[in-house]
């Protein structure tokens, strides 16, 4: 009888160990302690992510500072250790901001280059041109450098997930903005005629009741002077633009030559003043420059660039002066960094050895917290949003902006909030844990 | 009832096609989308070598009417799925018939000033789809899905190599044709005509018809090609097919040489894998970004600078002189004859 039961027990325990193998074997594929080549891209020591960038063409103006900057922080990141002891190789695109180049050089990347994911592609219409393409063949596309709301649609684009705030939101925020504080005043609108502009104006209209003239251009047409003689004759005393930097800068040379000076409220993605300082002075062969933008009204979803008392900018700028010092310190450029570090964050949730759909399924489920953003994320299962809301801010003589106002979050259909949750500080290293 | 030009003109078109075919089997995805990329040039690239070589009328345009084929295969393609067959015949005609109207036009006008009016075609026309965006999708464009490979093909086959044998067959079935074409009677009268007007008309050429004729042949092409990259890219938008793209077939066939099939095989390799090869260079190279993101540009700009000197008549030409130049060496050695070869005239005609 006690030889039987020692049997079984010697039985049990055997199953017991071959168990606990079975668990370590499972563990080594998803979790454990060696580096395996999980997905396509990933190595043993490698993790290689493509994107594409206007680095040439009418959107590179200040844009194609930002893949470098998030190269930056990949090799910051490579340098302190790397994700699991892999280091990230970054290649980036240019496409020209043409979405027929975008459709070729994407090809490029998954096929020939076969990268793990397509990180931060920059451009709406740009991007618009591939992402049925990587959803089809499974390819992570991971924070699209636009706030189109067109990344948000998991039933269609599982594979798809936005970053900074949507337009839309961007758009209501900003006409709550002008509904309080410009009350009375005239307004008109100055959009780029594709999603971006459209988005925008989408979520002005939902703040806006009566609006004087709505013009709109093609980034491919660099002749603005009809749209805002329209805009003067229409007599708006706040114009509201959803531009690329390079046509503010046109739009607001062209009102300069007019005599014309309305309140311009203008979107994120245009407003950067280094940037717009820049192409103000070149431009206008040095007549004109940075004193067109004071008391420009804009929005922010990241620290202010010249707030140097803010842990993430000095962090961000530290990395900055290391390893890209020959580009300005801008908002492109803490942009490329904010959304750099948002990745490692996800590649680091998404465990030891990361798979394609490993990592959508962490993003769905594990809340992204700790980043730089003033507002939260709002990925989960049924929303690949990014950044929720924005801060509105002015731009003063100095050409510093000043934010005005709680943070405010919203969606594309609700109510505007306030949120009043506190700002994250980065961990000590600089790498999210 | 084959003629002997015919024949060997669909013998080497047989021959390229099972050697391509078996070429792109044994290559990875993106080289197939390559390929088809460069077979699909050469389709436009010939039918513009056949309008400006061979019948002299200079065209800047011919993107504009590669925008036309494309956006005739979207719309198409728009709600409906027809065969492929049937979406490249009506784009084709499509762009023949604005090619036509606008050869009546072109055939009145020479030099700069077909220069002028064509290049206002390959400005003009593209705006029409961001003026009309309910239509034609303005800026974004319309999107295209991509040829589906047949079932017995496997369902593993990759779709950029199905897209790669479309385009080889397409290509080759194009090059057959305007082979044949300029081997005749018409491709004759296309060469008097550039050659000389007054002596074309007084030989009983009307002029004015064959300029109209070659602007169509060359325009059915490109309206060809323009509904294969639409299928390729799986996008047609206007920044697609802007001047830079009219501009880079005409640099394609001098490049590759004017005035011959051969030569636009030549310059469309060139268009295509100068821009692949560089592309890239940005982020691999560690360049200050201002360099870096602009050497893809600069590359292919002394690419074409290097070529116009060292092959004044194209690599198709130089090419043919290297291969007289041989021969006339070898004549000269057989009848120990030690003369000087004369570069520019190798054969001593």
């Amino acid at each position: 009888m006690n030889i039987q039961i020692n049997h079984m027990t010697s039985a049990m325990s055997r199953i017991a160990i071959g168990c606990a193998l079975a668990l370590l074997a499972a563990c080594g594929e998803s979790g454990g302690t060696t580096n395996t080549a999980s997905a396509p891209g990933i190595t043993t020591s490698e993790i290689k992510i493509g994107s594409t960038q206007p680095l040439t063409g009418p959107a590179a103006p200040g844009y194609s500072e930002i893949a470098p900057a998030a190269n930056a922080y990949f090799q910051y990141v490579n340098a302190h250790g790397g994700i699991f002891g892999r280091k990230i190789t970054y290649e980036y695109l240019d496409d020209g901001y043409n979405p027929t180049t975008t459709s070729s050089v994407t090809r490029k990347l998954v096929l020939q280059d076969k990268v793990f994911a397509v990180f931060n592609a920059l451009g709406t219409p740009t991007h618009l041109a591939v992402v049925d393409y990587l959803n089809s063949e499974k390819v992570p596309d991971l924070f699209v450098a636009s706030g189109c709301n067109c990344w948000n649609d998991p039933s269609t684009h599982p594979y798809t997930f936005g970053w900074q705030p949507d337009y839309t939101i961007e758009g209501k925020i900003l006409g709550q903005y002008i509904q309080q504080n410009l009350a009375g005043k005239k307004v008109g609108y100055f959009y780029q005629n594709d999603e971006f502009g459209l988005d925008g104006v989408k979520g002005l209209d939902q703040q806006i009741s009566s609006v004087a003239s709505r013009q709109n251009y093609v980034p491919t047409n660099t002749n603005v002077a009809p749209q805002i003689a329209a805009l003067q004759a229409s007599g708006a005393q706040v114009v509201v633009s959803f531009s690329i930097p390079a046509f503010t800068a046109l739009a607001l040379l062209t009102a300069a030559k007019l005599h014309y000076n309305p309140v311009w409220v203008v979107s994120n993605v245009g407003s950067d003043v280094p940037t717009l300082t820049g192409l103000l002075t070149k431009f206008s062969s040095g007549a004109a420059g940075g004193q067109l933008l004071t008391g420009m009204v804009t929005d922010a979803y990241l620290p202010l660039v010249t707030d140097a008392s803010n842990p993430w900018i000095t962090l961000f700028k530290k990395i900055h002066d290391q390893y890209i010092q020959s580009l300005p310190w801008d908002g492109n450029v803490l942009y490329g960094m904010g959304a750099a570090y948002a990745f490692v964050q996800a590649i680091k949730a998404a465990g030891r050895n990361p798979t394609r759909a490993g990592i959508v399924h962490t993003l769905e489920t594990t809340k992204l917290t700790g980043g730089p953003g003033l507002a939260p994320y709002g990925y989960g299962s049924n929303n690949h949003l990014g950044y929720l809301g924005v801060q509105v801010a002015t731009i003063g003589a100095d050409g510093n902006a000043t934010t005005v106002g709680p943070v405010y979050t919203s969606s594309d259909s609700g109510s505007i909030n306030q949120y009043s949750g506190t700002p994250a500080t980065p961990p000590s290293n600089g790498i999210p844990s | 009832m084959l003629t002997p030009t015919l024949s060997r003109h669909l013998g080497l078109a047989v021959v390229a096609f099972i050697l391509l075919l078996l070429l792109s089997s044994q290559i990875g995805a993106y080289d197939d989308y390559t390929l088809a990329a460069v077979a699909i040039f050469v389709i436009a690239t010939a039918g513009l070598n056949l309008l400006t070589g061979v019948n002299g009328q200079l065209s800047l345009g011919h993107g504009a009417l590669m925008a036309v084929g494309a956006y005739s295969t979207s719309l198409l393609l728009r709600g409906h799925d027809l065969p492929l067959i049937l979406v490249l015949l009506l784009s084709l005609a499509g762009a023949s018939l604005v090619g036509a109207v606008f050869g009546v036009a072109a055939a009145r006008l020479r030099g700069p000033y077909l220069a002028g009016a064509t290049l206002a075609l390959a400005v003009g026309l593209p705006q029409i789809a961001t003026r009309y965006s309910h239509v034609f999708g303005g800026e974004e464009g319309l999107t295209v899905p991509p040829p589906a490979a047949p079932s017995w093909l496997g369902a593993d086959f990759p779709p950029e190599r199905w897209m790669a044998w479309i385009a080889i067959a397409v290509a080759l079935v194009t090059l057959v044709l305007l082979g044949n074409l300029l081997q005749s009677s018409v491709g004759r009268s296309f060469k008097a005509v550039r050659d000389h007007e007054a002596a074309a008309a007084l030989a009983g050429i009307n002029v004015a018809r064959t300029q109209v004729v070659a602007f169509v042949v060359s325009s059915a092409c490109a309206g060809l090609a323009g509904s294969l990259f639409a299928y390729w890219s799986g996008l047609t938008a206007p920044a697609g097919f802007g001047v830079a793209l009219s501009l880079q077939l005409i640099s394609a066939i001098v490049i590759g040489g004017l005035g011959s099939l051969s030569g636009a095989v030549w310059g469309s390799i060139v268009l295509v894998f100068v821009p692949n090869f560089t592309s890239g260079m940005a982020s691999s190279l560690n360049l200050p970004s201002s360099v870096g993101n602009n050497l893809p540009l600069l590359i292919y700009g002394a690419v074409l600078v290097v070529a116009m000197l060292v092959v004044p008549y194209g690599i198709d030409g130089g090419l043919r002189r290297l291969l007289a130049l041989a021969r006339a060496r070898w004549a000269g050695a057989a009848t120990n004859h030690k003369g000087v070869v004369d570069w520019d005239d190798p054969a001593g005609s």
